[in-house]
């Protein structure tokens, strides 16, 4: 609460981390620890952005989506899952819900624009980023060095054009 | 993926993001705020996400494979997620990153964000499927072009 506070206004960060370092290190353990559960048990290296072709293909003919027909039953369980687990954090340590302050026109292009560069660009933070890099993938780690740059470039751009939030 | 699914299949995905949800929302990556604060280098905090996650699911991708032949539930083979460089990677991953950039917001955190009570990240949900679907129509129109060279409009 108090680091929020003590938000700096721009540029410079006071100090690296203001909400310090556990809740991301072990969020992130517990990340990769999910995927690690199902690739244990079944082989998959599961990312999360499929989900967004294949639940397509329940409602649409287009070809492009009928290679996921196969995955698209757990693709959707898996997602429920994520949406629970998300729950159960909210519920237990949030203390209830919480809700973004950044405008629904950002969401929604960004939202169209992440859903058509995910697909087209084979994966997505978690894809890529977690189990892609985790097996030492030289297409993955290229993937996720043109979107966390360009990301990077795009954050700024918008920040210095005074969109808050 | 044998045709025959174990019966612990469903719940062992069903655990698995579970796990992987409650991972996103305790790391506060379900909150486009966050992200924005580290692409803006106000909060380096999502380094440690994405690079603890990765060094974990790394451990298991180097592991499991000298230890098992294959696993439990389906019967496939331990593999790496390897794939294939092309310029679409380049491409997808800066409309990606674009996207990304402007929202905060990624399609593991965002069903996430869901999770946590969230409703105003429906936006962010529809403007993915949105888009998924428009690649996925160009797409297959482009497939039916190539296969049929002489029929392509």
């Amino acid at each position: 609460m108090l680091a929020e506070l003590a938000v700096p206004a721009q540029g410079v960060p006071a100090e690296p981390f203001p909400n310090g370092i556990s809740r991301y290190a072990i969020g992130g353990l517990l990340v990769g620890l999910g995927a690690v559960v199902i690739y244990l048990g079944t082989g998959i290296a599961a990312g999360a952005s499929t989900f967004l072709e294949s639940t397509l293909s329940y409602v649409s003919d287009q070809s492009r989506f009928k290679r996921y027909r196969a995955s698209r039953d757990w693709r959707v369980v898996f997602t429920l899952g994520i949406i629970l687990g998300a729950a159960v954090y909210a519920v237990f340590w949030q203390g209830g819900t919480w809700t973004t302050d950044v405008q629904p026109w950002r969401l929604l292009i960004g939202g169209v624009l992440v859903g058509i560069g995910t697909r087209i660009g084979k994966g997505c933070t978690s894809g890529h980023g977690v189990c892609g890099v985790g097996s030492a993938s030289r297409t993955s780690i290229v993937g996720v060095i043109t979107f966390l740059t360009v990301a990077i470039v795009t954050a700024q751009i918008v920040q210095a054009m005074g969109v808050s939030p | 993926m044998s045709s025959n699914r174990h019966p612990l299949f469903m719940p062992l995905i069903l655990v698995g993001g579970l796990i992987f949800g409650f991972g996103l929302a305790y790391s506060h990556m379900a909150r486009p705020e966050v992200v924005l604060d580290f692409l803006q280098f106000d909060d380096f905090g999502l380094l440690f996400v994405m690079f603890g996650a990765a060094i974990v699911s790394g451990i298991a991708f180097a592991v499991m494979p000298r230890i098992r032949d294959s696993a439990p539930l389906t019967g496939d083979i331990y593999g790496r997620r390897l794939k294939s460089f092309d310029r679409n990677v380049l491409i997808g991953g800066g409309i990606f990153g674009v996207g990304w950039g402007l929202s905060g917001i990624c399609p593991g955190a965002a069903y996430a964000s869901l999770g946590i009570g969230n409703v105003t990240i429906l936006w962010a949900l529809v403007g993915m499927f949105a888009g998924a679907y428009l690649q996925g129509v160009w797409r297959s129109k482009r497939a039916a072009a190539d296969a049929a060279p002489t029929g392509a409009d």
